[in-house]
């Protein structure tokens, strides 16, 4: 077994209203920052978890992200490995 | 009848639930501890409001996993009467039992006010004691209440029946500006397809005597006194 590192985004998904993106997305443009076309407002999750290789970390971290960390009615996912720590 | 209200770590509804169950209907009521795998023989079971687990990551998606939950959802796979009230409401969701999802207030603003709603469903065996059509004034008390679920699942929920209370204005029309929360369709409470699944975000145990605003909340329970126990 070896420690990995994986990260998970969580956003909500396109389509249902962010309206802490869209305040954020407002506050961006009175700053000055008005090219900015669109902000969502997720979630990071940092996850150490031992495994047998890379692939099977992201494989546990996905079965996390489809049972309790995000919900797929709502939410968007996405993995980012670090690699082994 | 016997009512079981389960109690989370950081709920805070159970007491006022019981209060409703015991002091105002006369009937029995048992707590529920979340770490329990026993119903203890409830008839109906509640899963009352507050803040499980701090709503840390989604409010109710760890109360969601809690051993009772097992127990829970058995008892309404069976057809039994789960009443879902606030972060229960939001529990279940988490859990499945009944559809869509809710999510923070539109305005990103916690709401505690009274809300006025029409009953659009008194067939429902939460709702019978009511009249259809009827205008009813509970509390609400929630940040995360917008019920949001695909267009395919409104409709049906729409089509079946199951948008059991909606919130209204004073003319009896459901306005944006009478949607607390920015609910799709201003829906308060839906009942999942087999009916004895009820979600609702008000209170209704907090509407209970006239002293303390409305007595509203009482037709809710009185409705489940003439459900046969399954």
């Amino acid at each position: 077994m070896t420690p990995y590192r994986v990260s998970v985004h969580i956003t909500p998904r396109r389509g249902i209203l962010d309206p802490q993106g869209k305040a954020v997305e407002g506050a961006l443009h009175s700053l000055g920052f008005e090219r900015v076309s669109s902000v969502r407002v997720g979630r990071h999750i940092v996850i150490d978890t031992n495994a047998e290789n890379e692939e099977a970390a992201v494989a546990s971290v996905t079965a996390m992200c489809q049972r309790l960390l995000a919900n797929p009615v709502i939410e968007d996912f996405e993995i980012e490995s670090a690699g082994a720590t | 009848m016997k009512f079981g209200i389960v109690t989370f770590p950081g709920s805070n509804c159970d007491y006022d639930t019981m209060r409703a169950v015991v002091d105002v209907l006369g009937e029995e009521g048992v707590y529920l501890w979340h770490k329990d795998r026993d119903l203890q023989g409830a008839d109906v079971v509640v899963l009352p409001g507050g803040f499980s687990y701090g709503d840390y990551l989604r409010p109710g998606a760890i109360a969601r996993f809690s051993p009772i939950m097992s127990e829970v959802i058995a008892h309404a796979r069976r057809g039994a009467p789960l009443v879902c009230i606030c972060n229960g409401f939001q529990i279940a969701c988490e859990a499945g039992l009944l559809p869509g999802a809710l999510l923070r207030n539109q305005t990103l603003q916690f709401i505690s006010s009274p809300v006025t709603m029409r009953v659009e469903n008194a067939m429902t065996m939460f709702t019978s004691a009511y009249q259809p059509g009827q205008r009813i004034t509970m509390p609400v008390a929630h940040g995360d209440g917008r019920y949001t679920a695909d267009c395919a699942i409104l409709d049906e929920l729409e089509g079946e029946g199951r948008v059991v209370l909606r919130y209204i204005d004073t003319a009896g029309e459901a306005t944006a500006l009478a949607n607390p929360n920015g609910a799709e369709r201003n829906i308060a409470g839906i009942v999942n397809e087999q009916g004895n699944v009820f979600g609702l975000m008000p209170h209704p145990e907090r509407a209970m005597d006239d002293l303390l605003g409305s007595c509203d909340g009482v037709g809710i329970f009185q409705s489940l006194l003439s459900v046969v126990p399954v």
